[in-house]
């Protein structure tokens, strides 16, 4: 139980690396663009990868009528997502020493693992009601309006995950180094469930 | 006269005799089985960089044009010393200052050598240097931005020919004039030439960090024409050598006048010695005009002063600073070898090449063997400071460069070749065509302690049949040779723009990413910018108005104007707001006496419009800046001069 409650206070740790690292990350290439632009998304705002990106996307989508890429202030999300990653993160430091010093169960990690898996996904399915609104509301005004071959307008939505191509971009979206450290960080809160639970089996037995 | 003539024919025929065989012995030893594929090695895939630049002089267009090697593809015309309505160059207020001399407005000039900066005598790719031969003037471009920073007028010069040859430090840029002329200018006979006329040479001085350029000191050199020079490196590093032709003093019909004397001069200048001379306060100001103009990157503005004095030297003054090398028939090029012992004086008119030794120049000098001496200045001995001689190499030495690997290359005007020499034992090693009548030729960094042997180029005055014909009048061709084995190769020839009178070329890497991609429009400190939608402004100030203007993909700010009056002088100061890589805007205005302005990413540029007519005049963006580049204009209301129509502007309403 003891190697556990170390993997599972590591495995917290870990979702701190979103402070330092973005999230995700989707890159836009273009003909004109062989060096794409990028955005970097944290968990409390987005960035450019390159100092201008930001302000080269936002004057590329005003001719297809689309928001400007939005700032902190503008979206509840960027101060919400950092308190509940500093809370998960302490949370499951202190599950993790709570299970060191014998006081919780395993259950506790795998309870936690399930909380944040739960968070993780209302997050993902936040984020593409985003990316969906960002895509597709545009400026009735817009200078090109591009439509489907059924009428209904083109939805410029970049894809959630993997690459989707839009008009002259090719757009990427993955994960970046803070959303890897999450996933590996919660690979290893289970891997302490995992272990917890083996090693209460071992003494229930015993 | 006749019996010039009649030698110089006679010895065409021997030498054109002389090489042809020599060429097809070279072509029978190409088609070998080692031949190897020369169209591979000149040729750079789509979307692949070549591995060299080659900043190619415009001669008579007063420009420096940017090529790649080994492609021979051109990427650029830097605007120097001409007015370029195709950015706009010596049209916008802000770029006009570069342009003005003692002689007033100068728009265009004829420029010869560049030079790249050095540091311990390696190339470092900080700036190029490029002289104006006709209103002397020197010019320093910046290899961030690929454009003209700053030029400085030259006093007392007439031919800025021997020029724009720098020192291994960079410490000074060179200057050294071609026409002797009464120092300071004055109303004389010409036939008084003689013992009156000065050479005037230029040191000026780089700063380390800004590149900002000062005239040190001039020296007051005999009435000859200075036509070529080259600054000592490595051992000889503190002297500078000039080669001198009509050391006759003719002023008329100098091509007979001044081929008289057997011997003209290297003149060997301590330019260490003079400089702590001048350091001492040695040597007087003299009153004197000219310009220094400085274009400041932050404010994206230049600015013109005039200088009223200038500091000069006397030879006399300072004994064992400077001495005369003998060398045959009027030297042109005047080259160093990267260990800065040999010293090549290419006799335009003399059968062989005389090659000086720098150690034997130094011992001559300490023994004191002389011969005579020139206004003052000692003559060495030919025979004491001779290293060896070329014989025969070919027909009209002109210019001599270096590989790095012992061995030169001298270009041949009246052979039209190029010529390898082993340094030391004197022997040609190889000899090609070059296509036709070549001047110059450049090795990347052949001008310095550590050349980058692997490509040569020449560039050549004649062109004739090398291309598809376009009328009388053709561009320059060059060709491009691999020198990385024993026999040179010739790999592909290139026309040129103007006159690619010399060139200076440098390893890409060297440069190619410190090459700036915008101007960061938060460090824009033009005091006229317009840096959101919200500073856009019209402002009236008697006859002069004031348009502050963004642009930006794809809309001018503001686009439509009243309030313009007939005799009023408007100025449209824009602002490209962009800030992403290759995104210029232009503005052309109808009727506009000057030219379109081309506006980089975070720049300012002024273009100053007198409208004459009332009316209703459109402006428009001649860059095609994006898909909607045809919708970027806008209108000018212009009312009658007694109009009581006030000032207003707008966008989109």
């Amino acid at each position: 139980m003891k190697t556990a409650s170390i993997i599972m206070i590591l495995g917290s740790l870990l979702l701190l690396g979103l402070f330092k690292f973005p999230l995700w990350n989707i890159m836009l290439g273009a003909p004109q663009y062989p060096d794409p632009l990028g955005m970097n998304i944290y968990i409390d705002g987005i960035k450019g990868v390159e100092e201008f990106d930001l302000q080269n996307i936002d004057g590329i989508n005003h001719y297809i009528g689309m928001k400007t890429i939005p700032k902190p202030e503008e979206m509840w999300e960027f101060s919400v997502f950092p308190k509940v990653i500093l809370g998960m993160s302490v949370l499951g430091v202190i599950i993790g020493l709570l299970g060191f010093f014998g006081k919780v169960s395993y259950k506790f990690f795998l309870g936690w693992f399930v909380l944040m898996a739960v968070l993780g996904l209302l997050g993902m399915y936040d984020f593409n009601n985003w990316l969906i609104s960002y895509g597709s509301d545009l400026d009735p005004n817009a200078i090109i309006k591009v439509t489907n071959p059924d009428g209904s307008p083109m939805s410029y939505k970049p894809p959630l995950f993997g690459f989707q191509k839009l008009l002259n971009f090719d757009v990427t979206s993955l994960p970046h180094i803070g959303g890897y450290l999450m996933f590996v960080g919660m690979l290893l809160t289970l891997i302490a469930s995992w272990l917890g639970r083996k090693a209460s089996l071992k003494t229930s037995t015993a | 006269m006749k019996n010039i003539l009649q030698t110089t024919i006679a010895l065409v025929v021997i030498l054109i005799g002389f090489t042809s065989c020599n060429n097809s012995e070279n072509s029978k030893g190409k088609s070998g089985a080692l031949a190897s594929n020369v169209a591979e090695k000149v040729y750079v895939a789509p979307g692949e960089h070549d591995s060299h630049y080659a900043f190619i002089s415009g001669g008579y267009s007063g420009n420096l044009t940017v090529y790649g090697l080994p492609s021979g593809r051109m990427f650029k015309e830097i605007p120097v010393f001409s007015q370029f309505p195709t950015n706009g160059y010596g049209y916008s207020e802000e770029t006009k200052p570069l342009l003005e001399t003692s002689y007033g407005f100068i728009p265009w000039d004829d420029s010869h050598h560049p030079d790249i900066s050095q540091t311990n005598g390696k190339l470092d790719g900080r700036w190029v240097f490029i002289n104006g031969n006709n209103t002397p003037r020197i010019a320093r471009i910046s290899l961030t931005t690929f454009e003209t920073e700053e030029i400085i007028e030259v006093p007392n010069s007439a031919g800025n020919h021997s020029s724009s040859f720098i020192t291994e430090n960079t410490e000074y840029v060179v200057a050294g004039t071609r026409f002797s002329v009464p120092v300071p200018q004055r109303d004389m006979p010409i036939k008084d030439y003689k013992g009156n006329f000065k050479g005037a040479l230029t040191f000026i001085s780089v700063d380390p960090e800004h590149g900002h350029m000062d005239i040190k000191f001039q020296i007051l050199m005999p009435g000859f024409n200075y036509d070529l020079s080259h600054p000592g490196r490595g051992k000889s590093h503190g002297w500078f050598f000039f080669t001198t032709y009509n050391t006759e003093e003719a002023s008329s019909l100098l091509e007979v006048n001044a081929s008289q004397n057997d011997k003209d001069f290297i003149a060997a200048i301590n330019w260490k010695k003079i400089e702590e001379y001048v350091n001492n306060g040695g040597g007087r100001m003299m009153p004197t005009n000219y310009a220094h103009n400085v274009h400041d990157e932050a404010t994206h503005t230049a600015t013109s002063t005039m200088k009223k004095e200038v500091r000069v030297v006397d030879p006399a003054d300072i004994p064992g600073a400077i001495y005369l090398l003998p060398t045959p028939k009027s030297p042109h090029g005047c080259d160093v070898d990267p260990s800065g012992e040999y010293i090549v004086g290419n006799g335009k008119l003399s059968a062989n090449l005389t090659v000086h030794s720098f150690t034997k120049m130094l011992d001559a000098i300490e023994k004191k063997k002389f011969d005579g001496d020139a206004y003052g200045i000692p003559i060495l001995k030919f025979e004491d400071v001779l290293a060896g001689s070329v014989e025969q190499p070919g027909l009209g030495p002109l210019h001599t460069e270096f590989d790095g690997k012992g061995n030169a290359y001298t270009t041949f005007f009246i052979s039209s070749e190029v010529v390898k020499w082993k340094l030391g034992t004197w022997e040609v090693l190889d000899r090609k065509p070059t296509y036709y009548s070549v001047g110059h030729l450049t090795i990347p960094g052949g001008n310095s302690r550590e050349p980058f042997g692997k490509y040569m180029f020449a560039m050549n005055k004649i062109t004739k049949d090398r291309y598809l014909p376009t009328g009388p009048e053709m561009e320059h061709s060059a060709q491009l040779y691999d020198i990385s084995g024993d026999k040179m190769e010739l790999l592909i020839d290139f026309p040129t723009h103007g006159e690619p009178h010399y060139a200076a070329a440098i390893p890409a890497e060297i440069i190619k990413n410190n090459s700036k991609k915008i101007y960061r429009l938060a460090e824009n400190k033009h005091p006229r910018k317009t840096t959101t939608d919200a500073e856009t402004k019209v402002v009236r100030d008697g006859k002069n108005v004031h348009v502050y203007m963004a642009m930006i993909r794809s809309h001018f700010s503001p686009d439509n104007i009243e309030g313009i009056k007939v005799g009023d002088k408007v100025f449209f100061h824009l602002t490209n707001l962009e800030q992403d890589f290759d995104v210029p805007h232009g503005f052309a205005m109808i009727g506009a006496n000057n030219a379109e302005l081309l506006v980089a990413p975070g720049q300012t540029r002024t273009l100053t419009w007198e409208p004459k007519q009332v009316g209703v005049w459109p402006f428009y963006c001649t860059d095609f800046c994006s898909a909607l580049h045809q919708e970027m204009q806008g209108y000018v209301r212009v009312s009658p001069a007694d109009s009581n129509i006030q000032l207003s502007w707008s966008l989109g309403d």
